[in-house]
């Protein structure tokens, strides 16, 4: 049974249908595949077995029945620790929240549960979705499936890592800056940050307003095109969600894509420099991904993206403001840490954001609050908002000539636990493919072209708004040419490898 | 750029941190740093280009999407307090307002 959380959505869901397994006892492999690798992982912060079990009989109540069953019957999900579940503790990866309790569901997550999924738990992130490398979790790091000593990428690393481990089936992240696709290029699974709009971000602890948003990470793009199905469309709850209807995913992706024109955006290959150089590795496998897909029938473009090397000082600019203000809620009156022996409110308010946050989160609010403050507001916070109006307005022309772009996701495979965390700024450069696609608000999807080192590499193809079938119908004929990748060593099980 | 200890300190009262030497020294050297790269933002052209704080994807008329103004259920008065760290006769409870430094 331990092998069963490798497979895809649409064998468990036959699988069940069939009666050779029940979604209760796949849930209960699940917490022993968690039970055994979690020490060595550090994935998950909160189980929920009451509520897997609950949806699991549910399912499995449905399948005595012989009753048709919801397209993600049964499939064990990991939910990054930043989407709100009701009555289960989501700490954000944060002291602040080491006991906050919500009183709702993230939308996303409901859906999910709606369509059939058990949700296993809440796993480990960087706090408050700020990093790039787990590091910054107040719960100590996630560590790469493929090689412990590695980060396993942030700031949805514990949602990449339980993918890869096989410690569930899917897992729902979210991604203001690189915080989906980074991870999923270094554990090596697919990724998927949608149009802004396209999922609702209700019940998401707000991190950067204009740059959130939640979405799927899964063994391959068919199940993520699954968990897209789920979860997308418009929400009463969420005045940012998209009221544009919502295609069928799992049935677009044996479209053809033949003739679809690929832009290769001169400036992603010629990142050079001690800062934001292109690994030779990387650049290798993704080269190789692209010499497929043109084999496949696709056209290379070569095209310009002209202000993409100034996205990630826009993106820290505009995330740290937003950042600022959003964590101004933390001030130990509703919820969350306050400090237990302050003598005033304002002594109170200071002391417990000095204790309930880490070092990176204070940066941040820092940054944010200079970028945003008097004198400062045209120089930086404006500034940088009219420069992101010129990214966005690049892909708006890179649009007109090609249907996807097609980038590394990264410019280094996952890097050493300590290596950077030191270092901010280098930090922050490694999302220098990621950022653009955020200030945007296009689509993107990262999935494993190859390995560098015995490291997974991530490719990664941005559409137009509102065109994740595309990508994903993309991504769907790239994993056919490429065959499969992983599970990483120490997690292969024989027989057991579900990449279809 | 160079930001002055002065600044982190302000900015850190602005943002209600209560910063150890060690934090200020660490912030002043980090922001400095953050501050000069982000300085390149100087050099791109942004004449007659307005600031997006939005992505208009999704929403050419956000006015669209106003709901009529209705009152609709919601927390009730323990689930809003569930999550306080102290409360009292319904209320979120805090140490006091008066005296001290918030007199200032």
């Amino acid at each position: 049974m331990t092998e069963l959380p490798l497979l895809s959505v649409e064998i468990v869901r036959r699988r069940i249908a069939e009666r050779q397994t029940t979604a209760t006892a796949l849930a209960e492999a699940c917490f022993g595949a968690i039970a055994a690798a979690n020490p060595r992982l550090n994935v998950y912060l909160t189980l929920s077995p009451e509520r897997a079990r609950a949806q699991a009989e549910k399912i499995d109540r449905l399948a005595d029945r012989g009753l048709p069953l919801p397209p993600l019957a049964g499939v064990p999900v990991a939910v990054k620790d930043v989407l709100s579940t009701r009555g289960l503790r989501t700490t954000c990866g944060s002291r602040m929240l080491e006991n906050y309790l919500p009183q709702y569901d993230a939308t996303a997550v409901e859906r999910l549960e709606a369509a059939g999924a058990v949700i296993l738990g809440k796993v480990n992130c960087d706090e408050f979705a700020m990093g790039s490398s787990n590091e910054n979790s107040a719960y100590g790091p996630v560590r790469n499936p493929w090689d412990t000593e590695r980060v396993p990428g942030g700031s949805s690393g514990g949602s990449a890592a339980a993918v890869a481990a096989g410690l569930g089936v899917a897992a729902l992240g979210s991604d203001t800056g690189g915080s989906i696709r980074q991870p999923a290029a270094f554990c090596g699974v697919v990724g998927l940050l949608p149009t802004y709009g396209r999922v609702s971000r209700f019940g998401l602890v707000a991190f950067g307003s204009s740059l959130d948003h939640v979405g799927p990470l899964a063994r391959s793009a068919k199940d993520a095109a699954y968990l897209l199905a789920a979860i997308a469309g418009a929400d009463p709850k969420d005045a940012t969600s998209a009221d544009v209807p919502v295609p069928d995913y799992v049935a677009e992706l044996e479209q053809p894509i033949a003739g679809l024109k690929i832009g290769i955006p001169r400036e992603a290959f010629a990142a050079a420099g001690e800062t934001g150089g292109l690994d030779a590795g990387v650049n290798a496998a993704v080269r190789g991904a692209l010499d497929a897909l043109e084999r496949a029938g696709c056209q290379l473009v070569e095209i310009r993206l002209p202000h993409t090397e100034y996205a990630t000082a826009t993106y820290y600019l505009i995330a740290t403001a937003e950042a600022s203000a959003n964590l101004a809620r933390y001030d130990g009156v509703r919820y969350g840490f306050r400090a237990p022996e302050a003598e005033s409110l304002r002594a109170m308010y200071r002391q417990t954001r000095d204790h309930g946050f880490g070092a990176e989160v204070k940066r941040r609010i820092l940054l944010g609050t200079y970028a945003l403050s008097a004198g400062y507001y045209d120089a930086y916070y404006r500034r940088a908002q009219r420069v992101r109006a010129r990214i966005a307005e690049d892909y708006r022309q890179a649009f007109q000539q090609v249907d996807v772009i097609a980038m590394p996701t990264t410019p280094t495979p996952a890097f050493r636990i300590g290596e950077r965390i030191e270092d901010p700024l280098r930090m922050y450069l490694n999302d220098i493919y990621t950022v653009s696609a955020d200030l945007a608000g296009v689509p993107a999807i990262s999935l494993p072209c190859g390995l560098a080192g015995g490291l997974p590499v991530g490719v990664q193809f941005t559409g137009n708004y509102f065109a994740e079938s595309l990508l994903l119908r993309l991504a769907h004929h790239y994993e056919r040419l490429r065959g499969p990748i992983g599970p990483p060593p120490a997690f292969a099980t024989p027989g057991g490898n579900g990449a279809q | 750029m160079q930001v002055s200890r002065e600044e982190v300190e302000r900015i850190a009262a602005l943002a209600h941190l209560d910063l150890t030497a060690e934090e200020l020294a660490r912030m002043q050297k980090d922001l400095s740093q953050i501050l000069e790269y982000v300085a390149q933002l100087e050099q791109v052209n942004l004449e007659g280009v307005e600031p997006m704080a939005q992505v208009a994807a999704a929403d050419a008329d956000p006015e669209a999407k106003l709901r009529a103004d209705e009152a609709r259920p919601g927390f009730t008065q323990e689930q809003a307090l569930a999550n306080a760290p102290q409360a009292a006769a319904g209320c979120f409870q805090v140490p006091r307002v008066l005296g001290g430094e918030d007199e200032a």
